[in-house]
């Protein structure tokens, strides 16, 4: 039995564990930025696609539309290589944010989750049924009370699983953050691939770490579910 | 900024490389598309039928391959992948060394993320067929093949077209994350193109409106042949 886990001990998936879950705190802080920050943008989007402003709506339709038609890898590399390669950028304030990958992964992780969000909240308030909304006018409602009490509880509550899909594509993106040279999990688990020449053991230890990350993620947005679809519970 | 010049065809300019990089992506895209249908069936296959192994192996590989990122996936085939092959070839007494090119290598990595997402299309798909249609194919002695193939693959494809578009269009777009095994596709030609011109904005730019043509066509593609298959259906 001992022999049994010294050797667990001193396999190179035990070791490679523990390498690549130092990674973990710079995969989380990316999320922890990237989504908050893309849920409010999102909702502000999709009120902006829904207003009767059609120059707004144009706007952002356009944007939602370049996003969500160009992989992610090129929005990464546009900020990063890109952005970079401005001479009037790299001598603005703005190069602050851009000289650093991780904030690079953090503004293109935000503007990809925004064009998606955006349109799974459009979705959700275009689904919201007119009666409930003229139920609340004819209560006198003004705008704000009504966006604030009737259509954006309902239309998260109703985009919830969907929105939950997205959170969970969002955090396999930030393995795309690495090819910036950002050190989390799947940046560490290449460069112990290229230290020991194990590629198998490296990227099974960071595949298992990003499964456990999107078991939370699923079980965190069930409980959302739970809680705010109270009406949807089976045993009462 | 913008260079305008170095998009031209010809040795002076980058347009007919990225001419051949996006012809790539493309055929990347729709090999991968296709090994990943076939893939999904077989999936499928395994969570419909009534045995408890073949739908564990099957809920297994989908659950891995959705959970976890795609450039983990494709690292773990195109670092890992020779060495699986070069043991099986080892069972078979084939000890010299063996390289799968690239195209190879991207084609089932690619094939293997979005079969996951083609089978969770086809299986609803499935599901919504009614099950008296099958019983009356079985009642009128259809056996199994021509049941399949003439009441199951029409209706399936029908309902399962607006997925498989957007399963196609995450395809397509997972094709860039291809460029770290080495294959020349878009995203690798403008990396290098920027690299020897030193003007990564121009080539990025580029990139990004190639494959935002590539997603807009093929979205209008996929429109028609829905269109087309919808026919007599009022929907």
């Amino acid at each position: 039995m001992i022999q049994f886990l010294n050797s667990i001990q001193n396999s190179l998936i035990y070791k490679n564990f523990f390498l690549v879950l130092s990674g973990l705190d710079n995969t989380i802080l990316l999320l922890l930025i990237s989504l908050p920050v893309g849920f409010v943008l999102a909702l502000l989007f999709a009120l902006g696609r829904v207003s009767k402003i059609a120059l707004l709506s144009r706007i952002i339709a356009s944007y939602i539309f370049v996003i969500r038609g160009t992989p992610l890898l090129v929005q990464i590399y546009l900020i990063y290589f890109g952005l970079g390669s401005v001479k009037f950028i790299r001598e603005s304030f703005l190069w602050y944010a851009l000289k650093e990958p991780f904030w690079c992964g953090v503004i293109a992780l935000t503007i990809n989750t925004v064009a998606y969000g955006a349109e799974i909240f459009r979705g959700g308030i275009q689904s919201i049924e007119k009666s409930q909304v003229e139920s609340g006018l004819s209560l006198g409602f003004g705008k704000f009370l009504l966006l604030r009490k009737i259509i954006l509880p309902i239309a998260i509550r109703k985009v919830l699983p969907s929105y939950g899909n997205e959170l969970i594509l969002m955090v396999k993106a930030t393995s795309l953050v690495s090819l910036t040279t950002y050190m989390e999990m799947t940046g560490i688990a290449r460069k112990i691939m290229a230290k020991t020449f194990a590629p198998v053991e490296a990227f099974i230890a960071a595949g298992i770490l990003y499964l456990c990350l999107n078991f939370l993620m699923v079980q965190f947005v069930k409980y959302l579910e739970w809680k705010y679809n109270p009406h949807l519970r089976l045993n009462n | 900024m913008f260079k305008f010049d170095k998009l031209v065809f010809g040795d002076a300019g980058w347009g007919d490389e990225f001419l051949i990089a996006t012809l790539m992506t493309l055929l990347v895209s729709i090999l991968s598309m296709g090994l990943g249908l076939f893939l999904a069936i077989i999936t499928v296959w395994a969570k419909i039928i009534q045995n408890r192994i073949t739908r564990f192996i099957a809920n297994f590989y989908t659950t891995v391959i959705r959970g976890v990122p795609e450039l983990l996936v494709i690292y773990l085939i195109f670092f890992g992948g020779n060495t699986v092959v070069m043991s099986i070839a080892k069972v078979f007494g084939y000890n010299k060394y063996i390289e799968l090119n690239a195209l190879t290598i991207a084609t089932i990595a690619i094939a293997v993320i979005s079969a996951t997402y083609s089978s969770e299309v086809l299986r609803a798909s499935y599901l919504a067929i009614s099950k008296g249609q099958i019983e009356a194919a079985r009642a009128l002695g259809m056996n199994k093949f021509s049941i399949f193939f003439k009441v199951i693959s029409p209706q399936v494809i029908r309902h399962a077209l607006p997925g498989i578009g957007n399963v196609w269009q995450i395809t397509l777009k997972d094709t860039s994350l291809i460029s770290v095994t080495g294959l020349v596709e878009i995203m690798r030609q403008s990396r290098i193109s920027s690299n020897v011109e030193h003007s990564p904005l121009t080539f990025l730019i580029t990139a990004a409106i190639l494959y935002l043509c590539l997603t807009t066509i093929s979205g209008r593609v996929f429109k028609t042949l829905e269109v087309n298959y919808s026919k007599g259906f009022s929907t």
